[in-house]
């Protein structure tokens, strides 16, 4: 569990806030950075979340691998926007200072490269978000939190058991593809697509059956300890909010609603110094 | 005893809706508070279904529809919700993986307070409590994967007893376990027993098992009607468990063949406390003179032969430590060992399944590394140990067939093979149901048919009997004796030391991932010492043979082995 | 498993189990099994095929709620940030496939030509208005990306899925109906 969410345990402020502070966190900050396109706004986001990365004691080795995929992502994605939309800029920001022209109707302008630059601060201040949250709270944590932020309990458990049993569902669909390679299903890359598919299926099909099996025993068991028996439940992970949290928590309701007004002052989601 | 019956079932039935017959026929039970019961019956005579009954999982889960009363404290379970019975009767189900519905242990155990909103200082208390009374207070912050079947057993027993249930209901507790961990289980559910004073119901074919300590009756379910209620003195006198197909306790079935009249007055419950007089003792003895020891079979040639095997998980676990050993074409033999022991990772090696990081495996002298998984299947069968991870077919038929529809056999063929695997491994009279509505024991035998229908020269048999009682796991094993006769190498993974003494001349015992010997039955389980390594446990034959103070104890078990063979050979 | 009489929005104990472990599978199949497609380094994305299967099984919240939280699970655990625009398509997907798709059928283990018909046209409208619809317009709103990049995209991944989808979901919804016993229908036979 803890290495498939790469929870880092470590005793630091950001470990001490109840999962349901960085949830909220998480989801409020995020919403904030996705409403403006605020250059400001967003490199403040982004240093905002690089302090706390420092605050947690995360060290940059540690979710090296992650930081590495997004990087490249966030490159291929930026390739591929200014391969379809060279002027995405210009018509943006409405005026175009060109810097050089490279070939066809490639061209780089200040739009351009400006606008790039706030896509890559969207990932920048979003991304670190995530891997502190995912790296300082515990998964038992998560339902609980859900749950807290006043998601209904019965879907917050459904989260729980989803975290539960996916080692387990991981471990079978191993196990299953082999006994069933053994048995003669052959999965060779070679195999036509719809042949491929269909020997997918062969393997799914226990998959799925254990699955079920498992929902209809999971669901007895579950009933048979009075599981929605009540409107609501407590939670053995849940822990008392400290005033660190309501800081934390007003912290970035206030962010969200700046993010808002941003869009009133700015006249527009974007922040424009080329007007 | 003038109480009131917790339970009362009256003239009580029921049938599944996907059924045609019932599956209960008219029922008659009580159980009163603090009683303590045994339910053995034949697999798919109806015990779970029973069980389902008591904790109201039928009617409010399965439907179907049922006949007369059950009534649980004088108030029929039909008009209770299952939030009430679940008040009453705590269930630990067959499976314990699937009863284990929290992320950590501790969650686990407090899941029924946390959905009575219990408070969180309080529940923190009764966990810390209920864990120390099962014992696993150390790894309350583990998660499920990293406890031993044993552990997980304890667990779901805590999440059970947490909120204080008049009725303990156990569907099988013993599967699976290791002996030892087997024993404890019993001696754990048996404390329980003491200190909460409910009412006990253990379904269990391991009888003598259960039997180590005191039950007050024993049940017998036998096609879906209750054939016998007696204490288990009286059971174990009559014959009533060997016409059911159930085993009844090793060293009874010794005393019958020494001729020794078992009455109730000997009080024949427990091995260490019945009560022989001289004559018995003599009569024990005078068999054992009298009965010729079977000479050992000759070993064939090598067949496989594995070499400083090593091999760890990717999550960094050493499963297996430098283990070596020789399997002789046309032998049968065991691998036994405790919980965790790398039993079931040792034969996933060798079938390829998994790559070891060192050593080497040799078939019939040649390293078989290079051969895919299929082409090491065509050798090499493996029944895995959980069943629904093996079945990829909706019908019996398509299942057992699988392997040879994909060698494109040619039809008749297949139904001919198919035919006879079924009928063999007890399944023909269900060849055209759907996989889904078979019993646990029943479904373990569809995957057993599965492999043999591939008829390899070496078989795998992961736990071949977890779960079935004795007249289909005497069928199974007498079908593989038939295979081996035929030349089939054989290895079973098993918990089951009867399995082991009957069938297998010899037996590997595997601790944390070593070899730890490789012997006859009969020696390792005399062996006090390696018996305790291995957590196995002493078989009672060899305590009844030092009660009738004979020369050789462990003479005495490898010629009651022998006999009992030539018996049921007749 | 009998999911009788179960009414299309009825949220009892075994929907939930049910959400929680779907959302399991569409995690595990989406993050870890990679089945390479003809495109070169794209892969199939065969966790919607059995999406679509749970959705007609359990009804659109099911569908929706396995959508998101397995795919808002694999966001997290892999990093990129939380694509949200992506993550609600697939809570959309989940939520029409439920809507649409007869269930009731299939859970009583009937799954003849119409439902197979039936479930294909649920999943084409699905798969379309997910990825050409919700998700390219959420990515204009919330990255303003170029619209001809998010369409394009959008639409490849709507074809891509649908074929996937119309295969392994079919194919297994036919197996599962098939398992599921007729009332009244076993009887030993010798
Ligand atoms: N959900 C179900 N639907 C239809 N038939 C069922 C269902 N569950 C069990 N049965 C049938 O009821 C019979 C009894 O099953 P049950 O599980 O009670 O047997 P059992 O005594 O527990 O066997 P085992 O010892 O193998 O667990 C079996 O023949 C099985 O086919
Ligand atoms: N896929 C896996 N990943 C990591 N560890 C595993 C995996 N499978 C098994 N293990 C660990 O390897 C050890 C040996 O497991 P194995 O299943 O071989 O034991 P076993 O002897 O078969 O036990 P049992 O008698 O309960 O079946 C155990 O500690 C188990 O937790
Ligand atoms: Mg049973
Ligand atoms: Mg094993």
């Amino acid at each position: 569990m803890t290495n498939l969410f790469n929870y880092i345990p470590k005793d630091s402020p950001v470990h001490k806030l109840t999962g349901a502070t960085k949830l909220a966190a998480l989801l409020l900050l995020s919403f904030a950075s996705m409403t403006t396109f605020d250059t400001r706004f967003l490199a403040g986001i982004t240093i905002l979340t690089f302090i706390m990365f420092g605050v947690s004691k995360i060290r940059f080795r540690e979710v090296k691998a992650l930081l590495w995929f997004t990087f490249v992502f966030m490159v291929l994605n930026n390739l591929l926007i200014y391969l379809f939309e060279p002027e995405q800029g210009v018509m943006l920001y409405g005026a175009r200072h060109e810097i050089c022209r490279l070939f066809g109707r490639y061209t780089l302008t200040q739009e351009q490269l400006f606008y790039h630059l706030n896509v890559i601060l969207k990932y920048l201040c979003m991304i670190p978000l995530v891997i502190l949250f995912v790296s300082t709270t515990n998964p038992s944590e998560f339902a609980a939190s859900l749950n807290r932020i006043g998601v209904n309990y019965k879907i917050c458990y459904a989260v729980s058991l989803a975290l539960r049993y996916i080692p387990d569902i991981q471990r079978e669909y191993h196990d299953i593809s082999i006994s069933l390679q053994a048995r003669g299903v052959e999965m060779t890359k070679k195999e036509k697509l719809f042949k491929r598919l269909k020997n997918i299926v062969t393997i799914l099909f226990p998959l799925i059956i254990t699955s079920m099996a498992r929902i209809e025993t999971v669901s007895n068991a579950m009933e048979l300890r009075s599981f929605g028996k009540n409107k609501k439940r407590t939670w053995y992970e849940a822990r008392p909010f400290l005033p660190a949290d309501i800081a934390v928590i007003v912290v970035s309701a206030l962010l969200l609603v700046l993010s808002i007004s941003l869009n009133f002052v700015n006249g527009g989601r974007f922040y424009n110094p080329f007007v | 005893m003038k109480k009131e019956p917790v339970i009362q079932f009256e003239h009580f039935g029921f049938k599944y809706d996907a059924q045609i017959e019932p599956t209960l026929y008219d029922i008659n039970l009580s159980v009163y508070p603090g009683e303590k019961i045994l339910i053995a019956g034949p697999s798919g005579s109806g015990k779970s279904t029973l069980a389902h009954c008591i904790n109201g999982l039928i009617p409010f889960s399965y439907y179907g529809d049922a006949t007369g009363s059950l009534r649980l404290n004088g108030k029929e379970t039909r008009d209770m919700s299952l939030f009430e019975i679940s008040k009453t009767v705590g269930t630990v189900l067959q499976d314990s993986d699937a009863q284990f519905v929290g992320l950590t242990v501790a969650e686990d155990i407090a899941f029924a307070l946390e959905n009575d909103c219990v408070p969180h200082s309080e529940m923190l208390e009764r966990v810390a409590e209920a864990a120390a009374t099962v014992g696993v207070p150390s790894v309350l912050s583990h998660a499920p994967h990293e406890l031993s079947g044993g552990q997980k057993q304890r667990v779901s027993l805590a999440g059970v007893i947490i909120n204080d249930v008049q009725v303990l209901l156990f569907d099988e507790p013993l599967a699976n376990l290791d002996p030892s961990t087997g024993k404890t289980a019993i001696e754990l559910i048996d404390d329980i027993h003491r200190q909460t004073n409910a009412a006990v119901i253990i379904i269990e074919h391991r009888i003598e098992d259960v039997l180590h300590r005191d039950v007050d009756r024993i049940v017998i379910v036998n096609d879906g009607r209750i054939v016998a209620d007696l204490p288990p003195n009286e059971i174990l006198c009559s014959d009533v468990l060997k016409n059911c197909g159930l085993r009844e306790p090793l060293y009874i079935t010794a005393l019958k063949y020494a001729g020794v009249q078992i009455t109730p007055d000997m009080l024949p419950q427990h091995i260490e406390d019945i009560v022989l007089n001289e004559n018995a003792k003599a009569l024990v003895s005078d068999w054992f003179e009298n009965t010729p020891p079977a000479e050992q079979p000759a070993k064939g040639p090598v067949m496989f032969q594995a070499e400083h095997i090593r091999f760890s998980y990717a999550n960094g676990h050493e499963a297996i430590r430098d283990v070596s050993f020789t399997v002789h074409r046309g032998e049968i033999m065991c691998i036994i060992g405790q919980n965790g022991a790398g039993k079931s990772t040792f034969s996933k090696l060798i079938c390829g399944f998994e790559t070891p990081q060192e050593g080497t495996m040799l078939l019939e002298g040649t390293d078989i590394s290079p051969l895919s998984i299929k082409e090491r299947a065509e050798h090499i069968g493996y029944v895995m140990q959980d069943p629904n991870q093996m079945i990829s077919k909706t019908m019996i038929r398509e299942e057992v067939g699988l392997a040879l529809e994909l060698d494109g056999l040619p039809r008749e063929e297949i139904d001919r093979i198919v035919n006879d695997t079924l009928k063999v491994c007890g399944l023909y009279p269900f060849r055209n149901w759907p996989v889904s509505a078979l019993s646990f024991g029943q479904k373990k035998r569809v995957t057993v048919a599965s492999i043999l229908s591939m008829n390899p020269e070496i078989v795998i048999l992961d736990e071949p009997t977890a779960g079935q009682d004795f007249r289909h796991y005497t069928e199974i094993m007498e079908f593989l004796l038939e295979l081996n006769r035929k030349g089939v190498t054989i290895i079973m993974i098993t918990h089951d030391m009867h399995l082991m003494l009957e069938y297998a001349p010899r037996a590997v015992v595997f601790t944390d991932g070593k070899i730890l010997c490789d012997d006859t039955p009969a020696n390792i389980l005399t062996n006090p010492e390696l018996v305790k390594a291995a957590s196995l446990k002493e078989t009672s034959l060899f305590t009844l043979a030092v009660r009738c103070g004979l020369s050789d104890p462990r003479q005495f078990v490898q010629r009651f082995i022998d006999y009992d063979r030539r018996v049921r050979e007749k | 498993m009998n999911l009788k009489n179960k009414s299309l929005w009825k949220v009892d104990v075994k929907t939930i189990v049910a959400i929680g472990i779907g959302a399991a599978l569409f995690f595990v199949l989406g993050r870890f099994v990679a089945i390479p497609s003809p495109v070169p380094n794209t892969t199939i994305n065969i966790q919607y095929g059995v999406l679509a299967f749970m959705a007609a099984c359990f009804g659109p919240i099911a569908g929706c709620l396995i959508g998101l939280i397995g795919h808002f699970l694999i966001d997290l655990s892999a990093g990129w940030g939380i694509w949200w625009s992506w993550v609600i398509a697939s809570a959309v997907f989940g939520f029409l496939v439920g809507l649409l798709g007869n269930r009731t059928r299939l859970a009583w283990g009937q799954f003849g030509k119409k439902g197979a018909i039936n479930f294909n046209i649920a999943q084409v409208i699905a798969h379309a208005v997910a990825w050409i619809v919700i998700a390219p317009v959420l990515d204009i709103l919330i990255y303003s990306e170029p619209a001809n990049k998010v369409f394009l995209q959008g639409a490849v991944a709507a074809v891509a899925n649908i074929i996937t989808t119309a295969i392994i979901g079919t194919l297994l919804c036919f197996a599962w109906a098939k398992l599921v016993p007729d009332k009244s229908s076993l009887k030993k036979e010798d």
